[in-house]
Parts: structure tokens; C-alpha cells; sequence
């Protein structure tokens, strides 16, 4: 009796297990690849032109220059700063009672889903678009950005604590109704104490986005510091524009390690 | 005989009186502190401008609707360069992230000393600039066009999967890393067969999601001029054509819907 002769090399066993389907996708992705690359027009005179544009670019990083448009960046940080607190506050004072509407085991069918459907129309909506709309609706500056940023909150902040109320300890909830505890009591004493550590953690990473996206509305002229950032490379003075892109790396970087120092003392 | 409590008998309370002075007070700062900020914040607001934002509302309702269908032919195409500048973006972010990633988790990296701050340096500052402010310099540099749209997709995209990469490469089990190690494999080898296989999953799943927020962001590119659909925006909302803008909000919104109900899916098969 002969032996088996048996493969000497080990390999690999494919992710997809149809070859028809492995080779067609890859197939699908090379035709996609081809037919999105050759429609791209790329002007590569002007990308020439680009190259010294951008080294002025980088070298305005050293040093960049925060003096002489500094009272234009003060305004902008100050509006960004401001706008990012006061639609964050605004935005989880509105958001508190929506998501714990939007809890399946808190409210009722119709409540549940009258605040679900306005989660889902403050998130598919981006930042900028509702921005468009609020600056015709109530004029350039911060008020409109502030209103942006405020419609924003409710729909991340709603959801994440509808969900969080979903999965809580029914137990505790459970022991505080028992008591006899009025719906106040129940929330206050039975759910608040389960979600508060993480609301608090939603709530800074919630300011944190709210600064960065403050400022991007200001491209479309909802205040704060991007419109500073669009005027300065609208000039071409890229000096100031590296100024403000440092200070606002600097405030996201303080922004995260502050908040991350935060929720690991809260949790 | 219901029994009740003698009237010494303290009353139960979450807190001591003490803390719940500090707590209200802490509270009673924020919301100080809120009301300034926003006294700040619109000093310079006009309010007239407020006032009359209902009839503005009004007005512009009554010029959005209805949508201008006919309009959709100019669109078709900005639809396609929207979606190959979140396509092309994405892969190139993860032709660049991936590496960032090897380079920035704590048990892949050659040096913890040089090479890990470099990379958590390069992962931050591509984080904290929105892709729209990528964007507004890319056009200043490199032009309009899609082309600056890809570049600064992809560059808001390196620091979003480094990130996450590499917390998933933090998380992986060492003793497969050691069981292939311990046949004499060569680095490369562990890392094809010890890593890639554990994070595989998590690359797909934060792959896709990036995908798709880079579809709803590439969507509004071109209000800086970086190609797509937002171009189309940008020039209906210069000459005021609010029905056709009307029109631009929809299809962006269907391809918000398409792209997430997409990534679901995938992400539901590898997960």
C-alpha cells in the first residue's frame, strides 16, 4: 500500500470561498478602479503650478505668524469657543428629555417614535447644510451657528442615550418602582444614576466635536474660527492660516487628553 | 397598625447636605458661565434679522418647493465624482493609515521612544481638521477639482483608521503572535499570519464605516470647490436657484441613506 502523497506547502484558505465570486469582485473592484481613474480629470499644468504654492505652504508653518491678524483670530476663537459651550449646554438640555423618549422601555409606542423620527432628522442632516439654511433663515454669525450646532447635539447626544437607557440594569429600575416612586422619582433614582457616568462622557466628547465643527460653519458663514481660516487662505496668507490651524490642533489635542482625564475619573 | 417614625428619626437622602450645596453650585456655574459665553457670543448678533426669521422660513419654503426634477441631468455626473472621490479618497487613506497604525500601536512599533510619537503625532493632527478645511487648502495649493477633493478625504481619513487600527492591533491576542513566531517565521510571516488574521475583521468594519462618512462629507467638498456634488451646491446657492438646491438635498440625503444602509450590511458580514 502507497502512501497519500500529501502537500508539502501549507496555504492559506481563501476569505471567500467561491471562486466565481472571489475572481468576480475582484474584477468588479479593478473595472470600478479603472473607469473611476480614467474620468478623474486632473489639470496637471496647475498641480505644477501648486508645487511652490505649497512649499510656501509648509514653510509658513516656520514660524507661522499669529501677530498681525491677531485681533481677527481673537474674535473667530472667541465665537468658535463660546458657540462650541453654549449649543453643547443647549443641545443636551433639549436632548435629555428626547432620549429618554426614545427609550423603548421608558416611554410609550408613540412617544417613542415621534422622538426617534426627530433623531433621525437632526442626523441625517450634515452640520454645513443645516448651516446653509439657518444663515438665510436668521442672518450671518454665531447665532446661526450656534442654532447649527445645537440641532446637531440633540441627534448624536438623544440617540447614544436612548440606546444607553435601553441597556441598563432592569433590576435596579425594577426595585425602585416597587417602592411606590413616581415617574420623577423613578427616573431620578432608578435610571439617572445608571447613565449618568457615560452622559457626562457624551457630553465632553460632544463639546469636543462641537469645537472642531464650529469651526467648518464658518465656511459657509455661520461665525467662529473658520471663517477667520477661509478669509486668511481666500488672501493667500498662509502665515496666519498655519497660526489658526495650530490653535486649533492645540485646543483638540487639550480638548481630547482633558476629556479623556475626565470620564476615567467619572467611569 | 401602620408604624410611624419617630419624629428624630432622620429622613433618607442620596447625599449629605454638604455635597449637595458643592453640587448645585457646580451647577449654578455652568450655567452662569453658559450665559455669558453666549452674551459673548452674540454681541454683535442682529437681532432684527431673528425677528423676522419666520417670514424668512415662509419665503424661502415657498421658494425651495417644489424641487426642480428636471435639473437631476446636471447631476448625474457630479454623483459619480462625489462618490470616486469618497472611493479613491478611502483607499488611499488606508494605503497611508495602515502603515500608521503598524507604527503607532505599542506592540508593533519599532521604537516606543521615536517612532510611536511621530505616528500618534501625525494620527492627531489629521483628526483634529475636518476634512472641509483640508479641502479649502488643498484648492488654494492644487487647484479645484476632484483631485484636491481625493487628497483631503484621504488626509482627514489617515488619522480616523490609524486611530482605530490601532487600538485594535493593541487588543490582539500575543500567543498566536508567539505560536507563529515560534516555528522560526520571518517578521513579515508574523504579521501575515499572527496579526493581520486577528485584526482583519475590525480593518473591514472601520474601513466601511470610514467609507461611509466619506461619502456624506464628500458630499459637500465642493462648496470649497473640491468637486462633486457640492459644486453643483455651490453654483445653484450663488444664483439663488433655492429648487434646485432643494433637489441637491435630496439626492444627498438618498445617498447618505444608500451608503449607510451599504456599510451596515457589510460590516454585518464580517462582524
Amino acid at each position: 500500500m502507497s502512501e497519500t502523497a500529501f502537500p508539502r506547502h501549507w496555504r492559506a484558505p481563501p476569505l471567500i470561498a467561491n471562486a466565481w465570486l472571489r475572481w468576480g469582485l475582484v474584477a468588479g473592484a479593478a473595472l470600478y478602479l479603472a473607469a473611476a481613474l480614467a474620468t478623474l480629470e486632473v489639470n496637471w499644468l496647475r498641480l505644477a503650478e501648486g508645487v511652490p504654492r505649497a512649499i510656501r505652504f509648509v514653510a509658513a508653518f516656520f514660524p507661522p505668524d499669529f501677530a498681525s491678524r491677531w485681533h481677527e483670530i481673537h474674535s473667530g476663537l472667541t465665537e468658535s469657543l463660546t458657540m462650541a459651550l453654549t449649543s453643547t449646554v443647549v443641545g443636551i438640555a433639549i436632548s435629555v428629555p428626547i432620549g429618554i423618549g426614545a427609550a423603548r422601555n421608558v416611554a410609550p409606542p408613540w412617544i417613542y417614535l415621534s422622538c426617534r423620527s426627530i433623531i433621525a432628522a437632526s442626523r441625517s442632516f450634515q452640520e454645513i447644510i443645516v448651516a446653509i439654511v439657518l444663515v438665510a433663515l436668521v442672518g450671518f454669525g454665531p447665532f446661526a451657528g450656534f442654532l447649527t450646532l445645537s440641532f446637531a447635539t440633540i441627534g448624536f447626544l438623544s440617540k447614544l442615550l436612548a440606546e444607553d437607557i435601553e441597556d441598563i440594569e432592569p433590576a435596579s429600575i425594577e426595585a425602585v418602582k416597587s417602592t411606590g416612586a413616581s415617574f420623577l422619582q423613578w427616573l431620578n433614582y432608578g435610571i439617572q444614576p445608571q447613565v449618568m457616568p457615560r452622559l457626562i462622557g457624551l457630553s465632553l466628547y460632544r463639546l469636543d466635536i462641537n469645537f472642531r465643527e464650529s469651526a467648518v460653519i464658518g465656511i459657509v458663514g455661520a461665525g467662529g474660527i473658520g471663517a477667520t481660516l477661509n478669509t486668511a487662505i481666500d488672501r493667500y496668507e498662509f502665515d496666519s492660516a498655519a497660526a489658526v490651524l495650530l490653535i486649533i490642533i492645540a485646543i483638540v489635542m487639550l480638548a481630547e487628553y482633558s476629556s479623556s482625564w475626565i470620564r476615567r475619573r467619572v467611569q | 397598625m401602620a408604624a410611624t417614625p419617630a419624629p428624630d428619626t432622620p429622613v433618607w437622602r442620596r447625599r449629605a447636605p454638604r455635597v449637595e450645596i458643592a453640587r448645585f453650585a457646580g451647577w449654578l456655574a455652568l450655567a452662569a458661565f453658559t450665559l455669558y459665553c453666549f452674551k459673548v457670543m452674540t454681541e454683535d448678533t442682529m437681532w432684527v434679522f431673528l425677528w423676522d426669521a419666520h417670514k424668512q422660513a415662509a419665503d424661502l419654503g415657498s421658494r425651495m418647493f417644489p424641487p426642480r426634477w428636471s435639473y437631476i441631468h446636471h447631476l448625474w455626473y457630479s454623483l459619480w465624482e462625489t462618490l470616486n472621490i469618497a472611493t479613491l479618497g478611502t483607499l488611499l487613506a488606508i494605503a497611508f493609515g495602515v502603515p500608521v497604525a503598524f507604527l503607532a500601536a505599542r506592540n508593533t512599533t519599532p521604537s516606543r521612544v521615536f517612532v510611536r510619537p511621530v505616528a500618534l503625532f501625525v494620527i492627531v493632527s489629521s483628526r483634529s481638521i475636518n476634512s472641509l478645511i483640508w479641502a479649502l487648502l488643498l484648492v488654494a495649493i492644487i487647484g479645484p477639482g476632484a483631485l484636491a477633493g481625493i487628497i483631503a478625504i484621504s488626509l482627514r481619513s489617515i488619522g480616523f483608521i490609524a486611530k482605530l487600527l490601532y487600538e485594535a492591533i493593541e487588543e490582539i491576542d500575543a500567543t498566536q503572535v508567539e505560536a507563529i513566531s515560534a516555528t522560526g517565521a520571518r517578521p513579515a510571516q508574523v504579521l501575515a499570519y499572527g496579526i493581520w488574521p486577528q485584526i482583519l475583521p475590525a480593518f473591514a468594519g472601520i474601513s466601511v464605516f470610514r467609507w461611509d462618512i466619506n461619502i456624506r462629507e464628500s458630499t459637500v467638498l465642493g462648496l470649497v470647490g473640491a468637486g462633486g456634488i457640492g459644486l453643483q451646491l455651490q453654483a445653484s446657492l450663488n444664483v439663488l436657484a433655492w429648487p434646485q438646491v432643494t433637489l441637491i438635498f435630496i439626492i444627498i440625503l438618498a445617498t447618505v441613506a444608500v451608503s449607510e444602509w451599504v456599510s451596515a450590511k457589510v460590516r454585518h458580514a464580517f462582524i
